[in-house]
């Protein structure tokens, strides 16, 4: 590496005195090199935010840096007064985040707000300020940049904010850009071409890029170096090649082990199992509520004529990008969802003809796990009883159903005390084993698993996974598993579908879709997973990663 | 679920709070026991009229010759309980509404909330005046007419949280295990909207306090029922060279009402979530 441009030393972040751990940050030294990318590898609380608002001088209320400096042109941020930092953010350090949505005004439009940055820290005259905008929206292949200019946040897609973000941060050219998880919103098609951009720009203006992360596909893709952090301390650095090909800390070989990898189930053979679950040509629209003023709403056609099935005790992957209508899709089959028209075959039952009572019963059978495990728990109740509701609405005993929570719990890999606990006092993979408790309770032969592990750590859903892997095949499940992550469908599913704008574009065996794509948005998908060239060379026999020397 | 430790510590950490409980606590324990100690009846002539305070009686007698601290101890009795049947009522009602509007949504939610934006047109104290005139000014129409004019910005408030509610997850969960609608709504949205309804409750205990003093000020409350607002109105015409009959009872109100609104804001920090690290 080239000469120093960030240099933190043994710095030191407290935490409220009534947080969970006494520090944030916990005596970290890190060097940012000259056009280095150097990413920052954590799961969630591992501090590595923290870290990137340490940087900028953005620490939240009640938390301080108590030790340590951080040095940027031989000058201690930390010592600086808030004027000299505020010259330094913006111009010479600049951020991008992970909500765009959120990070933009949403009363100004793009162009008043790059301007405005520009404004800020320049001279320059309100000419040429517009002429740069138009320039820089260009350089982060924004289309129609004049178009642009005038638009509010809310009238670009996701990834069009992020790259009007990114314009922003790069409005003044700043030597460093920090990116704190500026993917983790966008679909993965997005986030590769977001990923190629930052990779692009830097190259382009010779900058470093900070570049947080908790996905290891992302951190092969476009690391030179990386820091592994756990629990506010760093406990491995290293080049990309050799944290990824070749990692030391125990904890950093499990993080890396954790990653799901593109690895087809196998078909199984002579499957000649009876359908138990189908769709049937389900069409679904919303139509946005019209009033006195507007007489027609807008039309979303979210499930368009989408016809599957799933034979008993197989996997069926719904996958797709948000939006693709795969959760409509997948709630029309437990009638959380009314479909407009078509069937939803539950054991040669059309359950969406039911009436609500004829339903009642058919509820038993088809249960569903949702993806928020912090929404999902009614914060109220005990973990026993939430559990115990299932059953007890069903027309068991409240001390049977309690009995049975009990030995639930157990499955599940939690202990039985947990019972009387409330939700609140457990992790998000935790709270994810409760929910699949929940749904077991009243034994149903169908569950439909909406985006499981979407909301968890790396690690906790490798673990997740195998707890619903093995639960299905213990109890002869089948599995709707709807998710947008194609590692993890590849592992899990038998059969997928590829939902987009709510059709089904291609669907068959789990080997043969992902071997062999017939369909060119299944191609684009495919190409899209971060990761995809460590996965190939940490398989391929003598393993290892070739490191790209820029 | 807060642990009830460390709410009640959470309430009395907040000054405010803590002070506008003490002084809470303070006026109930006067309309309380202070019957039982003092006794009698606060209409009864026990002295010269305008005697001022600090002498034969603490707190003087008005134009009658009556007691003004009997006045004001019975007057506290009838300020809270009608500020808190009345509250009770309204809740009640503005909970039920509310509720129904936001959890089935569609028609029964346009045809409630038009019912509520109806009552919401109507100057709430004016409309109060016209029904305690229309029917007999008597303690119980007055507690109708205040639970009818406060009602409906809890059912808004109610419908709200209702509406979010039904979409969160956990409640979709409670759907697909195929729950009637009436154990949803009791057991498990009721309890997580209760919050944000009992903090706007205790203020409407306030509000309803103000209206029953208006009401009674204009001689519309029960003739039969000593109260601040009562007494108010009796000492004005000779505000100028009696002053206090008015001052008194007035204090009485204003620190009551304002001690109401230091714990409901208290109790709105306590919580509400989103304040409780900040």
């Amino acid at each position: 590496m080239s000469d120093t441009v960030l240099d933190i030393r043994n710095l030191t972040v407290g935490l409220p005195t009534d947080a969970d751990r006494p520090l944030a940050i916990d005596d970290v030294s890190l060097v940012l090199g000259r056009r280095e990318i150097l990413c920052i590898v954590g799961e969630s609380g591992s501090g590595k935010s923290m870290l990137s608002r340490a940087i900028m001088g953005l620490l939240p209320p009640r938390v301080r840096a108590v030790h340590g400096e951080i040095l940027f042109k031989d000058r201690n941020l930390l010592a600086a007064t808030s004027e000299q930092v505020r010259l330094v953010r913006g111009r010479e350090i600049s951020m991008i985040f992970q909500e765009p949505m959120t990070a933009l005004n949403p009363l100004m439009t793009i162009g008043a707000q790059i301007d405005e940055a520009i404004r800020i820290h320049t001279p320059m005259d309100a000419h040429s300020r517009a002429n740069r905008v138009v320039e820089i929206l260009a350089s982060v292949h924004l289309p129609e940049p004049q178009i642009i200019r005038r638009s509010y946040p809310h009238q670009l897609s996701g990834g069009q904010r992020q790259r009007a973000m990114i314009a922003m941060a790069l409005s003044l050219g700043p030597s460093i850009l920090i990116a704190d998880e500026p993917t983790t919103a966008l679909d993965v098609t997005t986030q590769a071409q977001i990923l190629g951009l930052i990779k692009e720009v830097q190259a382009a203006r010779d900058m470093s890029v900070i570049f947080i992360t908790h996905d290891f596909g992302v951190v092969a893709d476009m690391a030179d170096r990386v820091a592994v952090m756990q629990l506010g301390k760093v406990v491995e650095t290293g080049s990309a090649h050799e944290v990824l090909g070749r990692a030391r800390h125990p904890y950093t070989q499990s993080l890396v082990a954790a990653v799901p990898r593109m690895a087809p189930r196998p078909m199984k053979t002579g499957t000649q199992a009876p359908v138990i679950l189908a769709a049937n040509r389900v069409h679904k629209t919303y139509v946005t509520q019209s009033s006195i003023f507007r007489r027609n709403g807008r039309v979303v056609h979210a499930v368009k004529d989408a016809s599957f099935s799933v034979r008993k005790g197989e996997t069926l992957g719904l996958v797709g990008e948000s939006g693709s209508g795969k959760s409509t899709l997948a709630r029309c089959m437990c009638r959380l969802v009314r479909a407009d028209s078509g069937e939803a075959m539950l054991d040669r039952i059309d359950i969406q003809a039911l009436s609500r009572k004829q339903m009642r019963p058919m509820h038993k059978r088809v249960q569903m796990v949702f993806q928020d495990p912090y929404g999902s728990l009614n914060p109220r109740l005990t973990v026993a009883d939430l559990i115990a509701e299932g059953p007890i609405v069903h027309g068991t005993s409240r001390q049977e159903a309690l009995k049975k929570a009990y030995s639930l719990l157990e499955l599940v890999g939690l202990d039985a005390r947990a019972g009387g606990r409330f939700p609140h006092e457990f992790s998000g993979g935790q709270r994810q084993r409760i929910a699949l408790a929940r749904a077991l309770a009243v034994e149903p032969e169908v569950l439909i698993a909406d985006e499981p592990v979407s909301a968890l750590d790396v690690s906790v859903q490798a673990q997740i996974l195998k707890l619903l892997a093995d639960t299905r095949d213990r109890l002869g499940l089948t599995m709707l598993f709807v998710t947008h992550d194609l590692r993890v469908a590849s592992q899990v599913c038998d059969t997928v579908a590829v939902m987009r704008n709510g059709e089904i574009v291609e669907s068959g065996a789990t080997e043969s879709v992902f071997t062999s794509p017939q369909h060119p948005y299944t191609v684009a998908l495919m190409a899209a997973v971060p990761g995809q060239a460590w996965h190939r060379e940490a398989l391929a026999p003598g393993g290892g990663l070739r490191h790209d020397p820029r | 679920m807060v642990g009830k430790m460390s709410f009640t510590r959470r309430m009395l950490r907040n000054r405010s709070a803590a002070l506008g409980l003490a002084v809470l606590g303070l006026v109930m324990l006067i309309a309380f026991a202070g019957p039982r100690v003092h006794g009698g009846d606060p209409f009864e002539l026990v002295g010269r009229p305008f005697l001022p305070p600090f002498g034969k009686f603490l707190l003087g007698t008005d134009i009658l010759g009556r007691d003004v601290a009997m006045g004001v101890i019975y007057g506290a009795r009838t300020s809270l309980m009608i500020g808190v049947i009345a509250t009770v009522i309204a809740v009640c009602v503005g909970t039920f509404i509310g509720g129904i509007a936001g959890y089935f949504g569609g028609r029964a939610d346009r045809l409630l909330t038009r019912l509520t934006e109806i009552f919401q047109t109507i100057p709430s104290f004016i409309f109060a005046i016209v029904i305690v005139a229309v029917l007999s000014p008597s303690i119980r129409n007055v507690i109708a007419a205040i639970a009818i004019v406060s009602w409906p910005p809890l059912a808004r408030l109610v419908r709200g949280e209702f509406l979010a509610m039904r979409n969160r997850e956990f409640v979709q969960a409670c759907v697909s295990l195929g729950m009637t609608d009436a154990r949803i709504i009791l057991r498990h949205i009721l309890p997580n909207a209760l919050s944000p309804i009992i903090v706007t409750g205790s203020l409407m205990v306030a509000n309803a306090i103000l209206i029953e003093s208006s009401l009674s000020f204009l001689g519309l409350s029960d003739p039969n029922v000593m109260s601040w607002g009562f007494m108010i109105g009796a000492g004005r015409p000779v505000l100028r060279t009696a002053w206090w009959l008015c001052a008194i009872p007035g204090v009485a109100i204003l620190l009551t009402v304002l001690s109401i609104n230091l714990v409901g804001e208290g109790l709105n920090d306590a919580l509400n979530p989103r304040l409780r690290n900040a």
